[in-house]
């Protein structure tokens, strides 16, 4: 396998970045350096923290567990997407209410989560919640917050259907 | 008051949802290298040579710095606990002869990119002789052990004592004394963010400038002007969002001089961010004691005398903190009972393992496991309910001030200042219906369940001294801006300081601005340790807040033709007292203390003042953990059915962010009792140097838990009458969490060493299987 550069162009957040990289190179350090967003994390790069969890073609990944060359014509979601225009989503503003952050390098990583768990299962219990978000680590809340924040917003008009969206933990 | 006592949103959190927050990882300087570093893989070994050629040949390779280049370099020194004793194991930045770690730095590699850092890094050939490893603390201090410094013989680098009364006779006199051996995994802090610097000279005006510094940025100054021969006022350390310290991240280590010497010498800015595996092997680690134990006691459960040695494993250097974590197991090791003799012998003994250093409840989070098993151990031997042993023992709101008979840094004797534990520890006991639950464990148990409730209580200390700086400024434009010596690490502290000044100064909230950690523009400072940082840094904000004001009573007065006394400060502008039409702005005000007009009055111009607040003494917040688990004996796994934990913090200025302490601290407390171990072999390598095999508790292993926080106590000693919250969430959780598990499985002394994994939870549970059946059959 060959390990001379190749160039590829990812779509991140809807605008296409191109770069001359070599098969090494994670998605996160292409992320972070070559599209220069760094609001996605690097906490362990094993595969175990999750603050790297982007969207791939609409699927939450570690990517750090991903080269850069596997991203290659394919659609990345980063937490720069999150906010359109500028204002904070629903999300966001639960985590801001609700104190589900406190150092906020793991905060971009589980809001990815969070988002993919609501767009799947709008209501979830306390306990669905946090079996979906088991893959992110935090080590300053200790998850209780974080899990009142997704709570609400899934109870909140605008991300769900108006209906039996569980406002306590468990 | 608007803003204190409210559980305000946090001014930090859009930047940081976002992710538009600026980390040390984050920062890009025109023409940045990147550092790898070279650690040595073993444990103890002298370095015979060190063959930099080749790596240096590597693409986009700048240098490759040794010891050889940074000859004759001092040893960091320590920032508390300073014993003399320990001098002798400090370390220097570099290992230039000999190692006494896996993971102490040799090398270090700079390139154009990390990648190209660390292949070059494979390359540097660093030819070693190894010598013979310890690891056990307790063989360490063998005679015929390795000896890892010279000059300390018998690897015990330093030694204290603390003592009260007549332990000897307490023993001698008690109708029972339980003795016991306890130990405490290593474990440590773990930040979700790793360590990271980036160093800048600028030649045109000779000022380096680092990112990265946190928690002392001022000592940490101090320290590199001095390792490299720089005035301070050349220096200047700039503090960046952090994600998470703990009391690991900040301290002053080997790179904290590697980096900036570097971009002095290479005259472009280095970038250097550690990775995981790096940061388990290198930062400190934490918790590491073992305690040989005696507790003597009345018929009726009430403490004669408590007498400890305790064994703290500090790796293989002395660290920044000194002796500060055997200080504290020393100090704290009471907790909120009544010892009336006392004798503690606390060692710090050196082994070849990475350095140690405190982490969140340092001490404390160890003292607590052993006192409150014990405790226990009481309990069942004397046929009492545990929370009734505790009951016989507390110290009672009559007594304080409370002097503990033991003593903190520099022989301090401790005095809790205000606190009522029995009537906490009724209520929490209350709120958890902990009579029922009894009943309720007892019927499960009838029906073969494992389960079980545990009790934690502890006191802990905050609003360590000495001093605070703040300065306050109103701008021209009404801007209120508050510069702080602590540090923000995400506890939250600029919302606290801007609610404590916005009320203080008579301000919305929405105008303030809090800076910290920048050298340049915050000229002094202590830093955010040991629960602090409210209590420290929100006094100064607050004395300098208050002054502030009172300089615009004095000009607004003067402006407005009427006495201070008739002016009232609100929403940002001071008004006549019933006529709003006279009034001015903040800013107005601001523009009157112009130096044109202030020169021409004769006060001094600007709106701007300092303020300082000394802590002589700590402040002591408490608290209770009360837990409920269920044990499956076939998988060892435990379940926390139900968790409360009561604290009181004398004042809360932002109850949603105290909150945040207690639960975040207990979730680190549940992954250092049940599941996080720095494993070392016989060899010094440390076996779980990743994710894969340190656990750190996720959503699913940490529990719901009900905290009640309250005001009972506030402090008599600083006007705030604060007390802190850092570590109250930690410290009770080894004892709670340990209790409920002995409970469900009907132990009671076997259980006496952390963690809980699974696989000890297994043969613990084998142990209390045998032991009914010893009591099933056979009775003569």
């Amino acid at each position: 396998m060959s390990t001379a550069k190749r160039a590829i162009r990812v779509t991140i957040n809807g605008s296409d970045v191109t770069a001359t990289v070599e098969p090494r190179r994670l998605l996160v350090d292409f992320i972070r350096e070559d599209a220069a967003l760094t609001g996605t994390h690097v906490g362990c790069e094993h595969g175990v923290c999750g603050a790297c969890t982007v969207f791939l073609d609409g699927q939450t990944v570690r990517s750090c567990l991903v080269f850069a060359v596997q991203a290659d014509a394919r659609r990345v979601d980063t937490i720069e997407g999150l906010a359109g225009d500028g204002d904070l989503s629903p999300l966001q503003h639960s985590f801001w209410e609700h104190h589900g952050l406190q150092c906020g390098f793991c905060t971009p990583g589980m809001l990815m989560t969070a988002t993919e768990l609501l767009a799947s299962n709008p209501s979830p219990t306390g306990a669905e919640i946090r079996h979906a978000i088991s893959g992110n680590l935090c080590r300053c809340t200790g998850y209780q917050n974080i899990v009142a924040s997704i709570s609400a917003a899934a109870a909140a008009p605008g991300i769900a259907d108006a209906g039996s969206g569980s406002g306590t933990d468990r | 008051m608007p803003y204190t006592g409210k559980s305000v949103k946090r001014l930090e959190d859009p930047e940081l949802l976002r992710g538009a927050a600026t980390f040390v990882g984050d920062i890009r300087r025109p023409g940045m290298l990147h550092a790898a570093v070279v650690r040595s893989p073993h444990a103890h070994a002298r370095i015979l040579s060190i063959d930099t050629a080749e790596a240096r040949q590597q693409p986009t390779v700048v240098t490759v710095l040794t010891a050889a280049d940074v000859k004759g370099v001092g040893v960091i020194p320590m920032r508390l606990a300073p014993r003399e004793d320990l001098i002798r194991a400090l370390q220097h930045p570099i290992a230039s002869d000999r190692v006494r770690y896996v993971g102490e730095p040799v090398a270090v590699v700079v390139a154009g990119s990390r990648y190209e850092a660390e292949d070059a890094a494979e390359l540097v050939l660093a030819d070693y002789d190894p010598l013979d490893v310890v690891v056990d603390p307790r063989v360490a201090m063998q005679a015929g052990a390795p000896v890892l410094h010279d000059s300390v013989p018998d690897n015990i680098a330093g030694r204290l004592l603390v003592r009260s009364g007549d332990v000897d006779r307490a023993i001698a006199e008690a109708d029972l004394v339980i003795e016991e051996e306890f130990a405490i995994q290593r474990h440590s802090g773990v930040p979700l963010e790793t360590r990271g610097l980036v160093a800048e000279l600028d030649r045109s005006t000779g000022v380096l400038t680092v990112w990265g510094p946190t928690k002392v940025t001022h000592f940490n100054r101090e320290v590199l002007a001095r390792l490299l021969d720089m005035p301070e006022s050349r220096i200047r350390m700039v503090e960046p969002s952090v994600g998470g310290g703990f009391g690991i991240r900040g301290e002053f280590y080997p790179e904290d001089f590697l980096i900036p010497f570097l971009a002095r010498q290479l005259g472009r800015p280095v970038c250097w961010i550690e990775d995981r595996s790096e940061h388990l092997l290198a930062a400190n680690h934490s918790r590491e004691q073992r305690h040989l134990v005696q507790l003597a006691v009345r018929h009726d459960g009430t403490i004669l005398g408590l007498k400890d040695t305790v064994v703290t494993n500090m790796g293989g250097y002395i660290r920044t903190h000194g002796a500060t974590v055997p200080t504290m197991t020393a100090a704290y090791l009471p907790g909120p009972y009544r010892i009336p003799n006392y004798y503690c012998e606390a060692l710090s003994v050196l082994t070849n393992k990475t350095p140690a250093g405190t982490y969140r409840g340092p001490g404390r989070f160890e003292a607590s496991f052993v006192r409150e098993r014990l405790l226990d151990i009481v309990a069942r031997r004397l046929d009492l309910d545990p929370a009734e042993v505790r009951r016989r023992n507390f110290v009672q709101p009559q007594d304080m001030p409370y002097r503990t008979g033991t003593a903190e840094f520099f022989d301090h004797p401790v005095t809790y200042d205000s606190g009522d534990y029995p009537g906490q520890f009724e209520r929490a006991l209350s709120r958890f219906d902990y009579a029922s639950s009894r009943a309720w464990c007892e019927e499960a148990r009838s029906q073969g369940r494992s389960v079980g409730i545990g009790i934690g209580c502890f006191v802990e200390k905050s609003g360590l001294g000495p001093w605070e700086y703040a300065r306050v400024e109103v701008d021209p434009a009404g801007e209120i801006v508050v510069y702080s010596g602590a540090a923000a690490l995400g506890q939250g502290l600029e919302t606290a300081l801007a609610q404590i000044v916005a009320d203080g100064i008579g301000a919305p909230m929405d105008r303030i601005r809090v800076v910290h950690g920048d050298t340049a523009v915050v000229p002094f400072g202590v830093g955010s340790f040991a629960s602090r940082a409210t209590v420290l840094a929100g006094n100064a904000a607050l004395a300098a807040a208050q002054r502030v004001r009172d300089k615009m009573l004095a000009i607004a007065a003067h402006e407005l033709e009427v006495a201070a006394a008739d002016l009232v400060v609100q929403d940002g502008r001071v008004s006549v007292r019933g006529d709003e039409e006279a009034s001015l702005t903040f800013g107005e005000v601001a523009r009157l203390a112009a130096p044109g007009t202030a020169l021409a009055r004769g006060f001094e111009p600007g709106l701007a003042e300092t303020g300082y607040f000394e802590a002589e003494d700590m402040v002591y917040p408490y608290g209770v953990h009360l837990a409920l688990v269920e044990v499956d004996r076939d998988t060892g796994m435990v379940e926390i059915l139900r968790y409360h934990v009561a604290y009181d913090a004398g004042r809360l200025i932002n109850p949603k962010l105290v909150e945040g302490q207690i639960l975040g601290g207990l979730a680190q407390g549940v992954g250092g009792t049940l599941l996080e171990e720095l494993a070392y072999d016989e060899a010094g390598q440390l076996i779980s140097g990743s994710f894969m095999d340190y656990l750190l508790p996720t959503a699913v292993e940490v529990p719901h838990v009900d905290v009640e926080l309250t005001e009972e106590a506030p402090s008599p000693r600083n006007p705030l009458k604060i007390k802190g919250a850092g570590e109250g969430g930690t410290v009770g959780v080894s004892a709670a969490l340990a209790s409920a598990v002995a409970d469900a499985l009907g132990l009671s002394s076997e259980l006496r060493e952390l963690p809980l994994t699974p696989e000890r939870i297994f043969q613990l549970s084998r142990l209390a299987h045998a032991a009914q059946q010893t009591v099933v059959s056979g009775d003569d």
